[in-house]
């Protein structure tokens, strides 16, 4: 049923192109970095309500921002085939003999590599910027996280790339749904700041809870605990990818 | 057994019935080919068969295999060339090649050996490292043609292989389609829209309109319908009253008015010209140009389904907006 040299070679062929764009790369670290710059050092003398006494608003935000690199690199990843699909690739691999989940797992596997990197780049430039991570254990659990973010969105991207006919409702999608969830994921602010309608939103929001499992693991000081933190978030990405490789199956590719 | 075998197959888009019950058999090593303007379900057909689309009702097999029930053995008996590039433009050539035969479950050794073989074969090897983004519309057909090759199908289907080429490149790439069907037996599905093409390389032809097959034979006989030679006249003036006249002929044997040319089949066209001429004068038509040649498919065509195939693609063009509909992005 799944295909490994299909897999590994969807996988690679993401890892050629996310290595031959630089200008993507750079692209999409750019806007992360502004809101960390800016936000994190103009803000970071200021008591923000709500975030924990003793940790300064660069280090409440990192995780922020993390969060919202793996959002919107996974969205995108998952949103890809739409790209594939413009430009004839798509037919390609679809008519190739290998099983729908082996063309799932392919993308899955590109896809979280190449967001993991982003992430990963956000971190290191963080450190720079005076960030510390406290040990290996931390940076596993917050890689835990990490993976599971990017599981959760690339799954949901699959979902609206194979219910839509072209790249039209791309914008849509990003101003929609991908923007909400980012607002209400507390990745700038405490979500006890919210009013209780729009905080109640929060707890649907997948992100929320990598959010806050993020900062659990590299600052500890989260609103719920790691283990619940991680089993919602667990529950999410199950969910989403599930969702996404059964609308991708019935996608037409034409 | 037969390479392909369709029986009454039907696909609707919405309120389009772009394939209408479809029914033909194509036998191991034939080169098949459809001929039709755009928009007649040439691709529509093609993509049923490739398993890209679900047929809306009637049932297919490819090699034996049912194209609903048993999609991957479908998948590893064909290849295919698509209308539009499917290539990655952020991979090389050999990459490109690389990606198929991995997919195709290929060992190292073998991957190495054919993807050395076919990129000979259409005479890339030397620009295999160039990203496929810097390739011109000739090369990357070519490519895709030996992508197609890779994995020795048993039915290769090649839609529109030749659109938009030059016209060295394109006999180049009818030289490469018959060597393939001639020398390796593949069973070969072609779709274009070029008689010329359909004429030359096609066992037998299935003429499309409409979503229809309206007539399917070898390219001789289909000639051979017609009967004997074309004859077009060009009038100046009203040809009406002509053509009324010439209709009660018995030895015209079909006959159209088109943007005052009248075309029409008959035997013995040369000995019958003076005749026509004379005729014309008689009704007050002046005779502009006459002309006499053998039928060609166009003929056929234009036999079949009343207007040439390119009144029919400008018919077809405001119908059909770029990049949308029932078709997908970017078809032609």
């Amino acid at each position: 049923m799944i295909n490994r040299p299909a897999v590994f070679m969807l996988w690679l062929r993401e890892m050629k192109r996310f290595s031959r764009s630089k200008s993507r790369i750079i692209g999409s670290l750019i806007m992360p970095l502004f809101f960390l710059g800016f936000l994190g050092l103009g803000f970071n003398r200021m008591a923000v309500p709500g975030v924990a006494p003793g940790v300064d608003y660069l280090k409440f935000l990192v995780p922020g921002i993390i969060g919202m690199t793996l959002l919107f690199s996974s969205t995108m990843q998952g949103l890809s085939v739409l790209w594939d699909r413009e430009f004839g690739f798509l037919k390609e691999i679809m008519v190739a003999p290998v099983s729908r989940l082996s063309i799932v797992l392919g993308r899955l596997a590109g896809g979280v590599t190449t967001s993991l990197i982003q992430a990963l780049l956000i971190l290191a430039i963080s450190i720079v910027l005076g960030f510390r991570v406290r040990g290996w254990t931390d940076l596993v659990v917050a890689l835990a996280f990490m993976l599971l973010i990017s599981f959760t969105f690339i799954g949901l991207g699959l979902i609206f790339a194979s219910r839509m006919r072209d790249i039209q409702g791309f914008g849509l999608v990003m101003n929609f749904i991908i923007f909400p969830l980012f607002f209400l994921s507390g990745a700038f602010y405490p979500l006890s700041n919210l009013p209780w309608f729009v905080r109640s939103l929060s707890y649907v929001d997948p992100l929320t809870y990598g959010i806050d499992g993020l900062r659990g693991a590299m600052i500890r000081s989260s609103t719920h605990s790691l283990v619940f933190n991680l089993a919602v978030l667990a529950g999410f990405a199950f969910l989403m990818t599930s969702l996404g490789a059964f609308f991708f199956e019935k996608s037409e590719s034409v | 057994m037969d390479a392909i075998f369709a029986e009454k197959l039907t696909k609707t888009f919405k309120d389009v019935t772009a394939v209408d019950a479809v029914s033909f058999t194509v036998p191991e090593g034939e080169l098949f080919g459809l001929l039709g303007p755009n928009g007649a379900g040439k691709t529509t057909t093609i993509n049923i068969l490739s398993t890209l689309l679900h047929p809306t009702s009637g049932s297919a097999f490819v090699g034996g295999h049912d194209v609903r029930r048993s999609r991957d053995n479908v998948r590893k008996t064909i290849g295919i060339v698509f209308q539009d590039p499917a290539l990655d433009g952020k991979l090389t050539g050999r990459e490109n090649l690389e990606f198929h035969a991995m997919m195709y479950g290929l060992g190292r050794e073998e991957r190495r050996r054919r993807i050395d073989d076919v990129l000979a074969l259409v005479e890339l090897t030397d620009r295999a490292r160039t990203l496929v983004e810097k390739y011109s519309g000739g090369m990357k057909r070519r490519l895709e043609i030996a992508r197609g090759l890779i994995h020795r199908p048993k039915v290769l289907f090649l839609d529109e292989p030749t659109l938009g080429l030059d016209a060295q490149t394109r006999r180049h790439i009818w030289d490469y389609i018959k060597k393939l069907n001639r020398e390796h037996h593949v069973t070969i599905v072609l779709t274009t829209h070029y008689m010329e093409e359909a004429d030359i390389l096609c066992d037998r032809i299935a003429i499309m309109d409409h979503g229809k097959f309206v007539a399917l034979d070898t390219p001789a006989r289909l000639k051979d319908i017609l009967g004997g030679d074309v004859v077009n006249m060009e009038i100046e003036g009203s040809a009406a009253a002509l053509e009324s006249e010439l209709r009660t002929l018995s030895w015209i044997k079909t006959l159209g008015l088109h943007d005052g040319v009248l075309t029409m089949t008959m035997e013995k066209g040369e000995r019958r010209i003076p005749e026509l001429i004379t005729l014309a004068q008689a009704r007050g038509a002046t005779v502009a140009c006459v002309h006499l040649r053998k039928p060609s498919l166009e003929d056929v065509f234009l036999h079949f389904t009343g207007s040439t195939i390119r009144e029919r693609e400008a018919d077809a063009r405001p119908s059909r907006p770029m990049g949308g509909g029932p078709h997908g992005p970017g078809r032609r």
